[in-house]
């Protein structure tokens, strides 16, 4: 999962010093993962900055944490591009997914489209799946009926949350 | 999208306090398996009695081949309901007293065909559902599997353009489902009626050419190109 895009979705929020950054994305996305390095966030940010998808606001004082960061308007753009592109089906996508999801809520953005958008991506491999196991032989059967499972088990999570989203709103602090 | 079999257009249901359909619209082209998906409640089931002309909406309209359903005559959406629509349902949908030959014949008898004609056309179907095995068995007889395929063979017996399925696998286990799913949507593309499945499983909509997702009584705005 990019950690880029998500400290730019982070930032839609307002600026925020890498500190606050790095713990904000602990706090929403680091269930389950160790947490963000602070070489990392800085070596994120710089390459934002680089591409003009951020940009500093100084503080006096030295140090890294005395710059404070902000998002440009291109920097939005790549976070809603982002947000409504469909992830290429693989496991453990979870992760991916409801970082993108808690952000879209975060941001005002709509998660059903988000959802509705995976579902189709989902439904169209398949769609693909289903074609191939109806023409081929058994062994074909079984190999896609696997592949099958696995997708109907994330789009079966996928429908629970978009059953929860007012529930997940609720709870998500701006 | 153009040629469109059949639309709805901003339909409105609801049923006492609860509002079912919510200005839902749809477009059918023919020919296409169409999976209308979303959660329980969401009024999917709805909009398909709606676009089947079971349930009239309180507003909107439902067109079929260019005619309003609702400046038809009772009489003459009847007909339509007989001739050029099929309905498969979860369960419940075949003559108990009947075999299951003579339930697929059914439909023929009541559009006049002779007795003999219509259970030559009704074998055929069984056969090419793969349960002319069970012709001469009473539906309490044969599997969940089998009926559903019975039920499916009296829906095309009549050559329908469209085939409307509500749930169609909801009562049976994955095998099964797959089975009818299989021969099912491979007979309705050969006789090219399109098809108007609700579900809320995707390996079924897996089987469709494009999704409609059904949320709180709209049909969401993306409908997915296949």
């Amino acid at each position: 999962m990019s950690v880029g895009f998500a400290l730019l979705g982070l930032l839609e929020n307002g600026p925020a010093h890498g500190y606050d950054l790095k713990r904000n994305y602990d706090e929403r996305f680091g269930a389950g993962r160790a947490p963000l390095h602070y070489g990392q966030v800085y070596s994120t940010l710089a390459r934002l900055l680089k591409h003009g998808l951020v940009e500093v606001e100084s503080e006096p004082g030295d140090g890294p944490d005395r710059k404070r960061y902000a998002i440009t308007d291109a920097g939005i753009t790549d976070v809603a591009d982002w947000l409504a592109r469909p992830e290429k089906p693989e496991p453990y996508l979870q992760s991916t997914l409801f970082t993108k999801i808690i952000l879209a809520l975060m941001t005002g953005r709509d998660a059903n489209d988000l959802l509705d958008t995976q579902r189709h991506e989902h439904l169209r491999l398949m769609r693909e799946l289903t074609r191939r196991k109806t023409d081929g032989d058994l062994a074909d059967a079984l190999i896609c009926d696997h592949a099958l499972f696995h997708l109907e088990a994330d789009l079966r999570w996928l429908e629970l949350t978009a059953a929860r989203l007012d529930q997940l709103a609720e709870g998500i602090t701006r | 999208m153009t040629d469109a079999l059949l639309t709805a257009h901003d339909l409105r249901l609801r049923f006492g306090e609860t509002t079912a359909l919510d200005g839902a619209s749809l477009r059918v082209r023919a020919g296409e398996v169409l999976a209308l998906m979303g959660p329980s409640g969401s009024g999917k089931s709805t909009l398909l009695h709606c676009l089947a002309g079971i349930l009239t909406p309180e507003s909107g309209q439902v067109t079929f081949d260019g005619d309003d359903l609702a400046a038809l005559t009772d009489a003459a959406r009847s007909a339509l309901r007989r001739t050029k629509f099929g309905f498969v349902f979860q369960f419940g949908q075949l003559v108990p007293e009947l075999t299951c030959l003579e339930n697929v014949a059914l439909p023929l008898r009541l559009c006049g065909v002779s007795r003999r004609e219509a259970r030559v056309a009704a074998a055929g179907w069984l056969e090419r559902l793969e349960v002319d095995d069970v012709a001469g068995k009473r539906p309490g007889q044969v599997s969940g599997g089998q009926g559903q395929r019975v039920a499916v063979a009296r829906a095309l017996v009549t050559r329908p353009t469209v085939i409307f399925a509500d749930e169609p696998t909801g009562a049976l286990d994955s095998l099964n489902g797959e089975r009818v799913m299989k021969l099912f949507t491979a007979a309705a593309r050969q006789t090219g009626a399109a098809v108007v499945l609700v579900t809320h499983e995707a390996r079924v909509a897996a089987y469709s050419d494009r999704e409609a997702v059904v949320r709180d009584g709209r049909v969401r705005e993306q409908e997915f190109a296949a």
